[in-house]
């Protein structure tokens, strides 16, 4: 058996192709839209997404988050490690 | 009774635009009675149709048929759909489509094609879907549409006479870079209900399968996603059918009546109100329809004091209806249904059938 693709603090996520993330204002929450599939992100996930930019490492991305949520930048970055692996597996997610 | 209560919004509309297609699939999902085209509805339905299915919280639209794209306002409706808010799939044969189409769909913003496969080669698929060039036609649509950034789905419908490709429909997913592949066995409703004695694949086949699928799922994990939709015949739990009866989805009619699920007409005496006649949010939570099957409280025994009742919740109505003779009795491919092993001899024996001749889904 094969395993995943690595992730590290150097990956650059981004959002697969035909994925977007918006907001359902019917629910009132954040979610991503993927193929016949529907997400609910929580604050923490939303925050992830919105940080994928072009050339945006895992460590910038955690780095900025934990400022934004002053929280310790090493327990955000595990964070965004575990989410973004969930959603590669759901191919939701490129890396 | 069960309190009444407001149902949660759906999630998805199934938008069956039309019956006719060039294809002729004997597993078809359409209804053995098809809508002939002076039936369909016209743009201006669609369009109020979207525009009230948004309004009602729908976030997924799926475009189907028969073959949507024989509709010229498919385009349109796409743009609609995405300008409300919504997540636009399309699910199509893809013969009838060229570059300039595709392009058109994609800027009018469609963000997932799901295309089927009826085999891994010419002859095997062409002979299935009973058109004649159809699978080179299918490739090459499939490889334009990630170039043209969207999302591709394969979806290989799996039976008797193609279960032995699979490894080989699997590669082909891979080559064409889909992002997912669906292996849908064949669900025995309307034409494949016709045609099971020729599809129906053996216990050892379906095993045989299930294993092939764990092994690439596991080695493609993170690359292309396999869904796996099983024969339920062998299986010991019933389908989450539809997520729930009038819990996720609202399919729609090429005539536009407003239907739980796209078989839910194979069942007599339920009646379905039409779009633009009623606002579809009073349909959604009051039609009748809708409420008999929703919930628990139409339940039978064994279903009735289960306690997974709200996990599958009591498997497929049509099937029920098909098998058991009765729409409100446990889906008969469930272990606790009195009629279970019945339904797995017939299922065996009919998969041992030398029969291989399909009665092609026709107009």
């Amino acid at each position: 058996m094969m395993v995943a693709a690595a992730i590290t603090r150097d990956s650059v996520p981004v959002l697969r192709r035909g994925v977007r993330r918006q907001f359902d204002r019917t629910r009132n929450c954040a979610i991503l839209m993927a193929p016949e599939r529907v997400i609910v992100l929580d604050e923490i996930a939303d925050a992830i997404i919105e940080s994928f930019k072009p050339a945006a490492t895992v460590s910038d991305i955690a780095a900025g988050l934990a400022t934004r949520f002053r929280a310790p930048a090493q327990e955000i970055e595990e964070d965004v490690i575990a989410f973004i692996r969930e959603l590669n597996d759901k191919g939701l997610i490129v890396l | 009774m069960n309190a009444r209560h407001r149902p949660a919004a759906p999630l998805a509309l199934m938008a069956e635009l039309t019956h006719r297609c060039p294809l002729q699939c004997p597993y078809c999902s359409n209804p053995l009675e098809l809508l002939k085209v002076a039936q369909e509805r016209d743009t201006e339905f669609w369009l109020n149709l979207i525009g009230e299915a948004a309004d009602l919280g729908v976030l997924q639209i799926h475009f189907s048929g028969g073959e949507p794209t024989l509709r010229p306002d498919l385009a349109a409706l796409i743009a609609h759909a995405t300008a409300r808010g919504m997540y636009a799939n399309l699910i199509t044969s893809a013969v009838l489509l060229n570059e300039d189409k595709l392009q058109a769909l994609a800027d009018a913003g469609l963000g997932h094609v799901q295309i089927s496969i009826q085999g891994a080669d010419p002859a095997t698929a062409d002979r299935i879907g009973n058109y004649k060039n159809g699978h080179a036609k299918k490739l090459e649509i499939a490889r334009l549409v990630p170039k043209l950034g969207m999302s591709l789905t394969i979806n290989a419908v799996v039976h008797r006479q193609n279960l032995d490709q699979l490894p080989a429909m699997i590669g082909l997913a891979e080559s064409l870079s889909a992002d997912r592949l669906e292996v849908a066995h064949v669900q025995y409703h309307g034409w494949a209900l016709r045609n099971r004695a020729a599809l129906i694949p053996t216990r050892e086949a379906f095993e045989a399968a299930d294993a092939i699928v764990a092994e690439r799922r596991a080695a493609l994990r993170g690359k292309m996603v396999i869904d796996y939709v099983v024969p339920d015949y062998y299986a010991a739990k019933p389908k989450t059918c539809m997520g729930g009866w009038g819990q996720k989805l609202l399919n729609v009619t090429p005539d536009g009546r407003v239907l739980p699920c796209h078989a839910a007409d194979s069942i007599p005496g339920l009646e379905f109100e039409r779009a633009g006649l009623s606002p579809l949010k009073e349909i959604w939570e009051q039609g009748r329809a809708f409420e008999t099957f929703r919930g628990t409280g139409w339940m039978q025994e064994p279903c009735a004091s289960c306690a997974l009742k709200e996990v599958d919740w009591g498997g497929c109505r049509c099937q029920a209806l098909s098998l058991a003779g009765n729409a409100a009795a446990t889906d008969p491919v469930c272990h606790l249904s009195p009629r279970h092993e019945e339904i797995q001899r017939l299922a065996e024996s009919e998969s041992r059938a030398d029969h291989r001749e399909f009665i092609y889904r026709r107009l």
